[in-house]
């Protein structure tokens, strides 16, 4: 389970991965954040900031509240 | 204070090439008449399509008869994909393609898996190059009709390895269809294939002429209603006029094609490096090295892809873009998402025979304060 939810449904790349650029170093490392975002382009480019920042991407999952992204704070 | 205009969308559509304009209107005074007629001025027309064949034919290595002009790339493509299909549907009804085909190829593979037919999907790696492993399996499997693969991406430019693939093809007696849209008249062909399409306007003819080439021998059955005129492999009468403007200036493109090609990827490198080193949080994307001459392809992070091409547009640069809000579905770029690279803030850059070594540096002193700009407004510097 995520420690804690970005919701962004509703919202177009690129402002998904903004809101967890941004969150993302306020967080404790090791915490889990799950981004929902419905925006079919986040599922390439939560994937791609984790790799160009070093973040850990955990994977996709298909919810009960959308396609939503884990990510953890790895630095 | 208006800039100049610097046109850098090649891969959409490549600027008239000088001798397509005059061939264009030469022919206009003399190829108007429907050359499968018998009276003097059809058999002017005849000479003038006979004679464009024959030029496209040998620029592209091939026999005359081989050759097919249609009214679009895309028309071209999809007779090339549902007529490679339907020559060989007592074999089997599955179609492999590589995830990086442009839109033209899919569309036609839609097409064939709504009628009940079967599309086996080969993935690229992260710099758009065929996973040749799991396409030697994939055309190996029961069934297969039919293998396409795009000679060079149109996004990319990551040039794809024909020839492994096609001799994995031969191995199982499989036909390859080639889209070598951004191939002709830039780089020599790949061998091995037995379905070709081109389009010219890529290489600097008129819109509205594709090229379809069929190899002798090749199990290709045409999917459109029965009509003579083409070898029967397209329907309609040609545009005559742009069909021998569209050979003209391939024969010239293709004559100053290695010059071009040297000169263009020098400017391509220069256009990888800066931005990479000059634009700060930039994926270029594309295998650096096994990629086209006139492309490039970039991704700027926290960037919205639609509000970069109009910032662009506002200083004189036109250029195109995968990312997802510039697309009518909305949907980032298939190729983008295939290859697992950045998709927002996406410009591809192409490059033609008009283009300068000072656009090119318009362009590279510009950019990396548009993109500072459009960052600032959006609130994401230093993210």
């Amino acid at each position: 389970m995520p420690d804690e939810v970005i919701d962004c449904r509703g919202q177009r790349c690129p402002l998904p991965v903004i809101a967890a650029a941004r969150r993302m170093p306020e967080v404790p490392v090791g915490t889990v954040v799950r981004v929902l975002a419905d925006d079919p382009a986040a599922a390439v480019d939560i994937p791609a900031w984790c790799r160009m920042r070093g973040q850990e991407f955990l994977g996709a999952i298909n919810g009960p509240e959308g396609p939503a992204y884990n990510i953890r704070r790895t630095h | 204070m208006s800039a100049p205009p610097v046109y850098l969308d090649a891969a959409t559509a490549a600027p008239m090439h000088p001798v397509a304009r005059q061939a264009l209107l030469a022919a206009l005074d003399d190829g108007w008449a429907d050359p499968g007629k018998l009276y003097t001025q059809a058999r002017r027309a005849r000479q003038l399509l006979d004679a464009a064949r024959e030029a496209t034919a040998s620029t592209l290595g091939v026999r005359a008869d081989e050759v097919s002009f249609t009214p679009s790339g895309t028309t071209a493509a999809h007779g090339a994909v549902l007529g490679g299909l339907a020559g060989r549907r007592r074999v089997g009804t599955t179609l492999v393609h590589s995830a990086i085909e442009h839109s033209a190829v899919l569309h036609a593979a839609e097409r064939h898996v709504g009628a009940g037919g079967t599309a086996s999907v080969v993935p690229v790696d992260r710099l758009g190059r065929l996973d040749l492993t799991a396409w030697s399996s994939a055309v190996r499997a029961p069934g297969v009709a039919l293998a396409a693969l795009i000679t060079a991406s149109h996004e990319v430019g990551t040039v794809q390895p024909v020839a492994e693939a096609a001799a994995a093809c031969a191995d199982v007696g499989v036909p390859l269809y080639v889209d070598a849209a951004q191939s002709v008249g830039r780089v020599p062909l790949p061998a091995g294939w037995s379905v070709l399409t081109a389009s010219a306007h890529k290489w600097g003819g008129p819109p509205g002429v594709g090229v379809l080439a069929v190899r002798k021998g090749a199990r290709w059955e045409s999917p459109w209603p029965a009509d003579e005129r083409e070898s029967g492999r397209t329907p309609g009468v040609v545009n005559l006029p742009a069909v021998v403007a569209a050979a003209a200036s391939l024969r010239a493109a293709a004559a100053d094609a290695a010059t071009e090609a040297a000169r263009l990827a020098a400017l391509v490198n220069r256009i990888r490096e800066r931005v990479a080193a000059e634009v700060p949080d930039v994926e270029v994307v594309g295998d650096p090295v096994l990629r086209l001459p006139h492309l490039v392809t970039f991704s700027c992070l926290y960037v919205d892809g639609e509000a970069l091409l109009h910032a662009l547009d506002r200083r004189g640069f036109a250029v195109s873009s995968g990312s997802s809000c510039t697309s009518s579905t909305l949907r980032p770029s298939h190729v983008l998402e295939a290859m697992g690279v950045l998709s927002h803030g996406n410009v591809r850059v192409s490059l033609h025979r008009e283009t300068t070594e000072a656009d090119v540096e318009r362009f590279l002193t510009e950019l990396p304060g548009i993109v500072a700009g459009l960052r600032a407004e959006a609130g994401v510097v230093g993210l």
